[in-house]
């Protein structure tokens, strides 16, 4: 991160409000001490984030000083794009992958910190910790910089881009344990209560508002649920689990026997979809 | 969790007792290392239920194995990969047994994605390298052996894969190991371990398998778990490449960096590496409070007892134990870019925190990496290796590659693409003696000046031709030395006929001579010396340039103040004759102005005194102001 700094003259962090952007933040607050991260948070909000999610992200930025740019595709918006007549795949594509396109080129920034890691996805797993991206935001998977020791590539020309994952070497593992260890605060739907959901898919839906329409059939039950991973709330499937503490998470991880994107209904739609959406700019 | 599983508590402290092990593993397309690392995911039971459903899918779909699961698609993330059953990038796995968490890099394994491999060994401590058990070592063996090597991977494991498909059979793993070997040894491995399995079955990989009861190894993942990689890198010295200067305010400057090795406490004596300033660590600052000592790997905020001058690109070392500084070196290059290398031309080199221009002065040899020849080449190709002399803008600090990898391996960038074309690792420094900033700590001016017994100063005579400059110059000059002082005198027509001979009589020509003058006298200075330079110098900014060159009370000025028609009465070598008859063309005083001094040290009026009296009087003022 503070060599993204030392290097950049406009980054922006990517705040996804996961647990995960939770860590990357934290770690941003430490490696700048006793300054302030120099760089804005940046939220690409697709209108069908959580009501959780976006009031702890309001708090975090609030409590920690920092700058906070929320960003939403209205075009996306205007044209009546929402993930349940579009469809998950158009909706992400319009919503998160178009509208952060936007968001970077509104702002003019020439480097953006992401929370991905490598454990979590195939594709991900050959991505660089810098990953270069072209004037339209595109990723080439056959032509990325080769990546030596802790020597990064920092150089670009105006227009181009790189995105940052200081989380690449991270597991699910080692983000539960180091959020147990410094005690980071979390949105609270990673913790078990009693919520409306809905079986859908193999996955719990959560009724997060009255746009959540049910299929015939479907009806909505209190259950003791909880979120592996957190993002547009039709899209995001919760398990059903007593684990109310970090500490309780953790112990329900390395038991765990499901990967947590099992809970994303957007990997699902093709093979080799996340690498696809990536050649497109998603993050 | 079962009752009898263990508590939280318990696995959190197993997982803190956990090391790393980073390692590769390589080998070409059909040797079967997706299949392998497939298998060690499987088998340590990594993968999840979903993973697995979506992996029963695709094998019957993609795969290559039949009914059976194809543990490579696991691992074969990226579609063109998928489609033609090969693994083009470096893709990172993550797993973990009960002692040690890991990380693999599973590298391709053919010759035109040798830089590929190379990245993957960038930050790996150990290798796995496959051969099939049907073709024994191939070329490509020797090229992944030798690949690994040159990026400093000390330990090594040859796998020899499919077993099964030979029997079992003793003798083929023996002649197999046995020529490896043979080639292998001049590559210096620490730990060489040889292992017969089968990925797809299982033979050998995660335990002992009965169907090789001849060997009595370990199996693989015993083995990495067991294995010593410890490079002691924390008891090395230290070396702190500064990323990032810290200052949220007027109070507070701290350096941000990792350290690449050693260890570092508050009060511990520090060097500067280019500057070779000293000074002393005060604080480790971290948001959770200062600590008492950060060790290699950690990423800390130091700030130190002195307000010395540090940036990035500065490295904070062991003041004990310092990194060469060098603008040159020879190093290990391999090229990564389809244009080939031109030595001369200029590209970025980045290493640690630094970024300079570079150049490949010298391309010694390049090395056939599949059998080691050295070759006589003008240029590299993609995927060659070379070793090479490198020349650099400015000077590095830099550790040998084989001692400190962050402190010796830089990548190359190309300066219009912004491409990483090359990667390198310095082998040592050259041309050490030229070291300036090094040694200026050590004997520095007045060292030198002191074991002379004198303050070492520039006399400094300006005035017209024929003034007596030379002639009061040379008399101070054989005072001094009479009396044991050190002293060198800087005569014009001297240095005309010598170091400045190529320059004429111009302004701009009369500037550049008195610049280079400047220079050459503070070198003297430098070494400890009385320098006498007796020049016309006739403008006050090139007089004052070379006064500012060096300290206040360095530089006298010593005015021959004698009037210009007495020099033309004197003219001692006929030039004023030849210059008023358009002989010479800017002769000062003639036809090009003499600025008088304004604020001359000592002014010496000749016509008032003689020149043995004006020398005296300078060897006055000298003692005066404890010169001598």
């Amino acid at each position: 991160m503070r060599e993204v700094v030392a290097e950049f003259s406009h980054p922006v962090m990517l705040y996804s409000i996961g647990k995960d952007s939770s860590v990357m933040l934290h770690l941003a607050m430490k490696a700048f001490y006793p300054a302030k991260p120099s760089f804005p948070l940046m939220h690409v909000d697709t209108t069908w984030k959580f009501r959780e999610m976006i009031q702890f992200r309001d708090a975090a930025a609030r409590r920690l000083g920092l700058e906070l740019i929320v960003h939403v595709n209205e075009d996306g918006l205007k044209r009546g794009v929402n993930p349940f007549d579009s469809g998950s795949a158009l909706h992400t594509q319009v919503m998160k992958t178009e509208s952060l396109k936007q968001a970077l080129d509104k702002h003019g920034f020439d480097a953006a910190f992401g929370g991905a890691r490598r454990d979590e996805e195939k594709s991900r797993a050959k991505e660089r910790i810098f990953s270069f991206r072209d004037r339209h935001h595109g990723w080439d998977p056959k032509n990325q910089r080769p990546e030596f020791w802790r020597v990064y590539n920092t150089r670009i020309n105006k227009g181009e881009s790189i995105r940052v994952f200081p989380l690449s070497n991270w597991t699910e593992i080692d983000i539960w344990q180091y959020i147990l260890a410094e005690n980071i605060p979390i949105v609270p739907l990673y913790f078990a209560a009693r919520r409306p959901v809905v079986a859908r898919g193999g996955t719990l839906i959560m009724r997060d508002d009255e746009r959540m329409r049910l299929l015939p059939g479907e009806k909505i039950e209190e259950k003791l649920v909880r979120f592996r991973t957190l993002g547009c709330y039709p899209l995001t499937g919760a398990i059903e689990s007593d684990a109310d503490t970090l500490e309780a998470i953790v112990s329900e991880m390395f038991t765990a026997r499901t990967s947590e994107r099992q809970g994303r209904m957007i990997d699902g739609d093709e093979k080799a979809s996340m690498e696809r959406k990536k050649k497109e700019g998603y993050f | 969790m079962t009752a009898a599983g263990p508590t939280l508590s318990q696995f959190l402290a197993a997982q803190e007792r956990k090391t790393l092990l980073r390692f590769l593993t390589c080998g070409s397309v059909d040797d079967g290392k997706s299949t392998l690392i497939g298998r060690l995911l499987f088998d340590t039971k990594l993968l999840f239920d979903d993973t697995l459903s979506a992996l029963e899918k695709d094998s019957s779909k993609f795969g290559t194995t039949g009914d059976d699961i194809d543990f490579a698609l696991l691992v074969d993330g990226l579609e063109a990969e998928r489609e033609q059953g090969i693994t083009i990038d470096v893709a990172y796995r993550f797993f973990a047994t009960d002692k040690r968490k890991f990380i693999v890099a599973d590298t391709p394994g053919h010759e035109q994605y040798t830089r590929n491999m190379a990245t993957g060994a960038s930050n790996s401590d150990l290798a796995v390298i496959l051969v099939d058990a049907r073709k024994g070592v191939l070329t490509q063996t020797r090229r992944h052996a030798y690949i690994v090597s040159l990026l400093g991977i000390r330990h090594i494991v040859l796998a020899v894969n499919k077993i099964d498909l030979v029997d079992y059979a003793q003798d083929v793993f023996d002649r197999i190991v046995a020529d490896f070997n043979g080639f292998s040894d001049r590559l210096g491995f620490a730990s060489r371990v040889a292992i017969p399995l089968s990925a797809r079955f299982g033979d050998n990989v995660i335990a002992a398998s009965e169907r090789t009861p001849w060997y009595r190894g370990p199996a693989l993942l015993a083995h990495l778990e067991g294995v010593d990689i410890d490079s002691a890198l924390a008891g090395k010295p230290l070396r702190l490449p500064v990323q990032w200067v810290n200052r949220p305010d007027l109070n507070f400057r701290g350096f941000a960096g990792t350290l690449t090795s050693g260890r570092v406490r508050p009060g511990d004596a520090i060097v500067v590496a280019r500057s070779g300033r000293l000074s002393r660590v005060a604080r480790i600052v971290t948001m959770d409070g200062d600590r008492d000592e950060a060790i290699a790997g950690d990423a800390v905020t130091i700030t130190l007892a002195d307000e010395v001058d540090v940036s990035r690109g500065d490295v904070l070392c062991d003041s004990h134990a310092r990194p060469d500084v060098s603008d040159q070196f020879a190093a290990h290059l391999l090229w990564m870019a389809e244009e080939e290398l031109l030595p001369g031309r200029q590209y970025l080199l980045k290493l640690a925190t630094s970024t300079v221009a570079a150049t490949v002065s010298t391309l010694k040899h390049k090395v056939d990496v599949n059998s080691l020849e050295r070759l006589a080449s003008r240029t590299l190709a993609l995927n060659e290796v070379g070793y090479c002399n490198f020349s650099l803008a400015q000077p590095l600090a830099f550790d040998p590659y084989r001692d400190n990898r962050d402190m010796g391996g830089f990548i190359l960038i190309d300066r219009f693409t912004n491409a990483t074309v090359g990667a390198g690792m310095i082998d040592f420094g050259l041309r050490r003696a030229t070291n300036v900033h090094w040694q200026a700590l050590d004997v520095n001016k007045e060292a030198r000046a002191g074991i002379k017994g004198q303050k070492p100063a520039i006399l400094w005579f300006t005035g017209l031709s024929g003034s007596g400059k030379s002639t009061i110059a040379n008399l101070v000059e054989k005072a001094l030395t009479a009396e044991g002082r050190h002293t060198y005198l800087l005569d014009g027509d001297n240095v005309r006929h010598g170091l400045n001979r190529d320059l004429g009589f111009t302004d701009a020509d009369r500037v550049e001579n008195i610049r280079r003058v400047g220079e050459t006298a503070k070198l003297f200075l430098d070494a400890g010396l009385i320098v006498l330079v007796s020049f016309i110098s006739p403008f006050r900014s090139e007089r004052r340039m070379a006064r500012e060159l060096v300290d206040a009370d360095e530089f006298i000025e010593v005015f021959v103040d004698t009037p210009l028609e007495v020099c033309m009465a004197r003219d001692p070598k006929g030039l004023y004759q030849k210059a008023r008859a358009g002989a010479i063309k800017n002769f000062t005083g003639i036809d090009s102005p003499y600025e008088t001094p304004e604020k001359a040290e000592i002014t010496l009026a000749t016509v008032e005194a003689s020149a043995e009296e004006q020398a005296a009087r300078i060897l006055k003022y000298l003692r005066e102001k404890r010169y001598i």
